[in-house]
């Protein structure tokens, strides 16, 4: 039977996270913006409120609350800024996300209750300078030497990977090849503080200023065996899988940050006055913003069908594709009307759509671009 | 120690130009509408929570609160929600708001006092949407209880058997003591960080305002009972004491004039205002 009603915990959360996000993000998103700063005040305080660790089983020091939950706390938080969305949606699918489903009953024991808590984060490894969309092109490589692994290779574009909370790092690694001459793929966790490991903070970024993007360096870095995530060659399916589910919080950022640039646009041209009367009572805004709402509509739709597919445990990587895929662009023609609608001031750092134009072009690059996407969903479809 | 919360739901204040009168002007329509607490029961909610607190950070409290409302079955989800900040249980009485007025949700109280018997009952000061702010004072009246309103500030001793509550009155505040059982009602202020002092939690500093459902409150929050009760399994006498006659938008302001001269401003105060 089709139902589309939130359950009471969903609506609790909805008004939660949205007054959460209102009350401590709002104030001092554009300033953090500004000053390309992270918050390791405001992680604590989203780690308070319980934005880590939503679909982890309440053993580990999770919520059990659900996928679409999880969406929707991403929503609300993307709704007003996208680097605090980005902290949550990383910190989740990516830190959390590879641990607690191909974890050891040790690692997970280890990690998850400290990331689930928000005390501290993980990072997840997989792109480099050389290897973005093809990800056969790795070349950081893992040998073993007796019962420990020397990584040698870099990473870049590492969301949660370079601050105060890091505590570890998922990292893909080379470890052979195959039967069939392919690379073989193994993931590890890297902590923090491991010798040989350097993490810099990136900085000059056009969006996500306040989100913590790392490069890593691994020079003769030593891991024990014990630092192996699941099997020996099973790196590629859980960066794959990870990916999957992935999709879903980078969907749920594009359709939060749509409806906020879409409430801010609406909320603008209903005070803004031009020839006598505030500018939504011209059809040419009026319909840029009814073509808004439809699309935002249709996003979200699609979106929480596919955490709902999740959920039921039916497959749902095709409309995870999809639902990235879409909310990604639907923020960007959002974004860029919102700017459009708010004219002049639109160009300025004051107001917000200025930062929501720029975050959005994240969506369209990250966690598999546009175009890989569409490779996907073509796939899925008989092509 | 039992402390009895109450909580209405309002239409979300932040979207207060949403609301409407129906066309023969005697309903407020709520079609649309978000449904919050009323904001200041959220803060007797807080106000409670901070009393019972144990001051060792265990989460537990030293007693229990018991949020209650009248409403139809959807109020839940608020109820729910003062749940997942860390009320233990919920009351529902079924009950629509056109059929109430201030002595009704009074007397349904002064029943429900006698069945759970508890140490306090907190009560916002008002409800943003009827703004009638009577409830509070006609259930002392009832139970014969010393009451505290408009508290801003309160302060109990360890052995949790009065309150101290410093009160917002026109031009100042007003301090008084009452022994509990007691009926108490919160301002604003009761949720600055240092709006309660139980002696226990001595000098802790609150997040301003009331704190947040959290996601473990939340999940924890879906396991605690709700009782739903009607008004008549309480006996409440339910007679209108008044009658809605009708609801009229207020008039929309019009244009100012910008005036030379101070003269003429104090001529207008006095012919036209009529002020001076």
């Amino acid at each position: 039977m089709l139902s589309f009603e939130l359950t009471d915990e969903q609506k609790i959360l909805r008004d939660t996270v949205r007054d959460f996000a209102q009350n401590e993000i709002a104030p001092v998103a554009q300033e953090l913006d500004e000053k390309e700063q992270f918050s390791v005040e405001l992680t604590r305080k989203m780690g308070e409120l319980g934005l880590f660790g939503m679909f982890v089983s309440e053993e580990y020091g999770g919520t059990e609350m659900g996928y679409i939950a999880y969406v929707i706390a991403v929503e609300e938080i993307a709704r007003v800024d996208g680097s605090h969305a980005a902290t949550i949606a990383a910190g989740n699918s990516l830190g959390i996300g590879p641990i607690y489903y191909f974890g050891s009953e040790d690692q997970k024991k280890k990690y998850l209750p400290d990331l689930c808590e928000g005390e501290t984060l993980a990072g997840f490894g997989l792109t480099e300078p050389d290897a973005g969309s093809d990800a056969g092109g790795s070349k950081t490589t893992a040998v073993r030497d007796g019962d420990d692994w020397i990584i040698n290779g870099s990473k870049i574009f590492i969301t949660n990977a370079a601050n105060p909370l890091t505590s570890v790092t998922v990292v893909q690694t080379v470890t052979g090849k195959n039967d069939k001459g392919r690379k073989e793929y193994s993931c590890f966790l890297v902590p923090a503080d491991t010798p040989g490991l350097t993490a810099n903070e990136m900085h000059g970024k056009l969006m996500w200023r306040s989100s913590n993007t790392a490069e890593l360096f691994f020079d003769d870095m030593r891991v024990p065996g014990n630092a192996l995530l699941g099997k020996q060659g099973e790196g590629f399916h859980q960066m794959l899988e990870t990916l999957d589910g992935g999709r879903l919080s980078i969907a749920a950022m594009g359709l939060g940050g749509a409806q906020g640039a879409y409430e801010k646009a609406l909320a603008y041209s209903q005070e803004r006055k031009q020839f006598g009367k505030p500018i939504c009572k011209n059809q040419a805004i009026a319909f840029k913003l009814a073509n808004m709402a439809t699309q935002i509509e249709a996003a979200r739709n699609m979106l929480y069908k596919a955490c709902w597919q999740r959920e039921q445990k039916q497959p749902f990587q095709k409309l995870a594709a999809m639902s990235k895929l879409f909310c990604s662009e639907i923020f960007r023609y959002v974004a860029s009307e919102a700017v459009q609608i708010h004219g002049g001031y639109g160009l300025m750092k004051e107001y917000d759509v200025e930062r929501f134009f720029r975050d959005q072009k994240l969506l369209e690059i990250g966690e598999g671009t546009s175009e890989i996407q569409r490779m996907v969903i073509s796939r899925y479809i008989g092509c | 120690m039992k402390i009895l919360v109450t909580m209405k739901r309002v239409a979300d204040p932040d979207n207060a130009n949403k609301v409407k009168i129906s066309g023969d002007g005697t309903q407020v329509t709520s079609e649309g509408l978000e449904w919050k607490p009323n904001p200041f029961d959220e803060y007797g909610v807080e106000a409670a929570l901070r009393i019972l607190e144990d001051g060792v950070g265990s989460g537990k409290l030293r007693g229990e609160v018991v949020v209650v409302t009248i409403g139809p079955e959807e109020v839940t989800q608020q109820i729910r929600q003062c749940l997942a900040m860390g009320a233990d249980r919920g009351i529902l009485v079924s009950g629509d708001d056109d059929k109430l007025d201030a002595m009704i949700v009074a007397r349904t109280m002064a029943k429900l006092v006698e069945k759970e018997q508890p140490d306090l009952v907190i009560m916002g000061k008002q409800a943003v949407d009827g703004d009638s702010n009577q409830a509070s004072q006609m259930l002392a009246e009832i139970l014969g209880w010393p009451q505290a309103t408009f508290a801003g500030h309160v302060e109990v001793p360890e052995d949790l058997s009065s309150a101290t509550v410093t009160r917002e009155v026109d031009g100042g505040a007003a301090k008084v003591k009452v022994a509990f059982p007691a009926v108490l009602s919160v301002d604003l202020r009761i949720v600055t960080p240092t709006g309660v002092n139980n002696n226990v939690a001595a000098g802790k500093d609150y997040q301003e305002g009331p704190r947040y459902a959290s996601l473990r409150g939340i999940m924890k929050a879906k396991k605690k009972p709700i009782d739903k009760l009607t008004l008549d399994d309480l006996g409440v006498d339910r007679t209108l004491q008044v009658r809605t006659v009708s609801f009229t938008q207020p008039a929309a302001r019009s244009a100012g004039v910008i005036l030379e001269t101070v003269q003429e401003l104090v001529q207008k105060l006095q012919d036209e205002a009529k002020v001076l």
